[in-house]
């Protein structure tokens, strides 16, 4: 469904991306993890064309992103910080995105879970972090995208809600849907992933499905896998340092 | 795209500066009217005021509209709306907002004391202003990282147009005093769209006749049809230039 070919970034000084290449597909639950500036929310700014690449190509259903933005009807987007303008109402907000965008089949589940309907004249200035969240949350599922792209969808939500979002993504996943989430709170990660991709300073590290990683590492847990492969991949490192230094 | 215009339009009408600003352009032209005998006269210390208020009020607004609504953009960036729908739903929004409110201010008056051809010039000397004015400050805006670099740009770009400009070409006179420059002021002068606007301006009125040999040439050519033609021209390049630069900025900047 979406396929990154040879994609760099470079930021004046910093290579935020490089040689990237990687395919996600549809049924997939890829966890995007690494540690802070390796370019996991570079990389998912350059799927929806926030950011734009110094070279190479990214396909979403193998049409060319640049081609047209149309492809971006089918990609629901969480932000990290969800920016609004400051004078809306949280109503006037949604009222406006569902006039923009036209579509007749709305889902409005997490918009009513979370209770946004009973804060609508709350202006967008006066909210909280996790309640600007949740705003950020309920835009992403709204028109039922077959591809959701959450970056830290559970950072500032209270524990009640971040259940509900987990609900949601399990939900979405069991329709068979693309999803991609970039957390640092693996725990969260745990009973929704299929796939982890782990990245580091701008380039990925590997990119595997829970099976080969629970395998390979002989842990049951996300959290402790991963540490396993940091470690085990540290040592090969320092081995081939050796070999060189020899 | 209207759609967005028809939110961009609404947020700006909250914003009460374009009704000071209404407010503003309608006591003044009401006063200047109401002061002076000859309605033409009015329309001269009026067209002054125009050529020195339109390009600063069009620029700074503009300006500080398109950093106050970056959220907004970010916001319909994320939605499948084509980065050349949001600058062009942004800049209708302001420039048909200024562009009214100049048209209410001025228009009134001076369709109520002197509705004829110089009035008609006024009126549309000081609509593309503002057109070309928000066209220069959204190049500025979008080429500008931050708000104070943005704003600043924008208040030394109408300091050049407004006052830097005139003086440049004043010592290009008269350092080449010697030679024949009527043809070269001509073509300096319409460079600049204020300039531009001030010359055609005065050449509908009758008063060219006391600018001398100089004036006798630009009447030559500004009375005309062809003169018509030309300043409509410069004043649509100056319009859209600038915007043009602006989508290409804007198509392959990283948000």
């Amino acid at each position: 469904m979406i396929r990154i070919e040879n994609i760099n970034k470079r930021f004046k000084k910093l290579q935020a991306l490089s040689g990237i290449n990687v395919q996600f597909n549809k049924a997939q639950v890829i966890s995007l993890i690494g540690p802070n500036g390796s370019g996991k929310t570079t990389l998912i700014k350059s799927i929806l064309g926030l950011v734009k690449p110094d070279n190479g190509t990214i396909f979403f259903n193998d049409e060319p992103i640049t081609e047209n933005v149309e492809y971006k009807k089918n990609i629901g987007y969480m932000p990290q910080i969800g920016r609004y303008p400051d004078n809306m109402k949280i109503g006037q907000l949604f009222k406006m995105i569902k006039n923009i965008r036209d579509e007749k089949e709305l889902d409005e589940e997490l918009y009513f879970r979370f209770k946004l309907d009973t804060l609508s004249d709350k202006s967008m200035k006066g909210l909280s972090g996790g309640t600007r969240q949740k705003v950020s949350a309920a835009l992403a599922f709204l028109f039922n995208p077959e591809v959701l792209i959450l970056d830290e969808p559970t950072a500032g939500l209270d524990p009640l809600s971040s259940e509900m979002l987990k609900e949601k993504i399990l939900s979405e996943k069991e329709k068979g849907k693309l999803i991609l989430i970039t957390s640092h709170v693996l725990s969260d990660l745990e009973d929704l992933t299929t796939d982890v991709m782990y990245m580091q300073d701008g380039k990925i590290v590997f990119n595997k499905t829970m099976t080969e990683l629970r395998l390979e590492t002989g842990e049951e847990k996300l959290g402790k896998a991963i540490a396993w492969m940091m470690k085990h991949g540290l040592q090969k490192k320092e081995l081939t340092y050796l070999k060189i230094a020899k | 795209m209207f759609k967005i215009s028809k939110y961009v339009l609404y947020d700006i009408l909250k914003n009460k500066v374009v009704l000071a600003y209404t407010a503003f352009l309608f006591i003044v032209s009401l006063s200047l009217f109401q002061m002076e005998e000859n309605s033409s006269k009015a329309v001269l210390s009026l067209l002054n005021i125009v050529l020195i208020v339109v390009p600063l009020v069009s620029m700074v607004f503009s300006t500080i509209h398109w950093y106050n609504s970056y959220e907004f953009i970010e916001l319909m960036l994320t939605q499948p709306i084509s980065r050349k729908r949001v600058l062009l739903s942004e800049f209708t929004g302001i420039s048909s907002s200024l562009v009214t409110a100049f048209l209410i201010g001025v228009g009134v008056p001076v369709l109520i004391y002197n509705f004829n051809s110089t009035g008609i010039a006024l009126l549309l000397i000081g609509s593309m202003l503002t057109l070309v004015f928000t066209s220069i400050a959204f190049l500025a805006s979008v080429k500008s990282k931050d708000k104070a670099r943005g704003i600043g740009a924008a208040l030394l770009l109408w300091f050049y147009f407004a006052l830097i400009y005139d003086g440049l070409v004043l010592s290009i006179l008269f350092a080449f005093s010697d030679y024949p420059m009527e043809k070269i002021t001509l073509v300096l002068s319409s460079l600049n769209p204020i300039d531009l606007g001030r010359i055609y301006l005065m050449l509908q009125m009758d008063i060219s006749a006391l600018m001398g040999y100089t004036g006798a040439t630009y009447k030559d050519f500004f009375g005309s049809q062809v003169g018509l033609l030309y300043t409509l021209g410069i004043m649509l390049v100056w319009m859209i230039v600038p915007v043009c630069f602006a989508f290409r900025s804007f198509n392959k900047k990283d948000l």
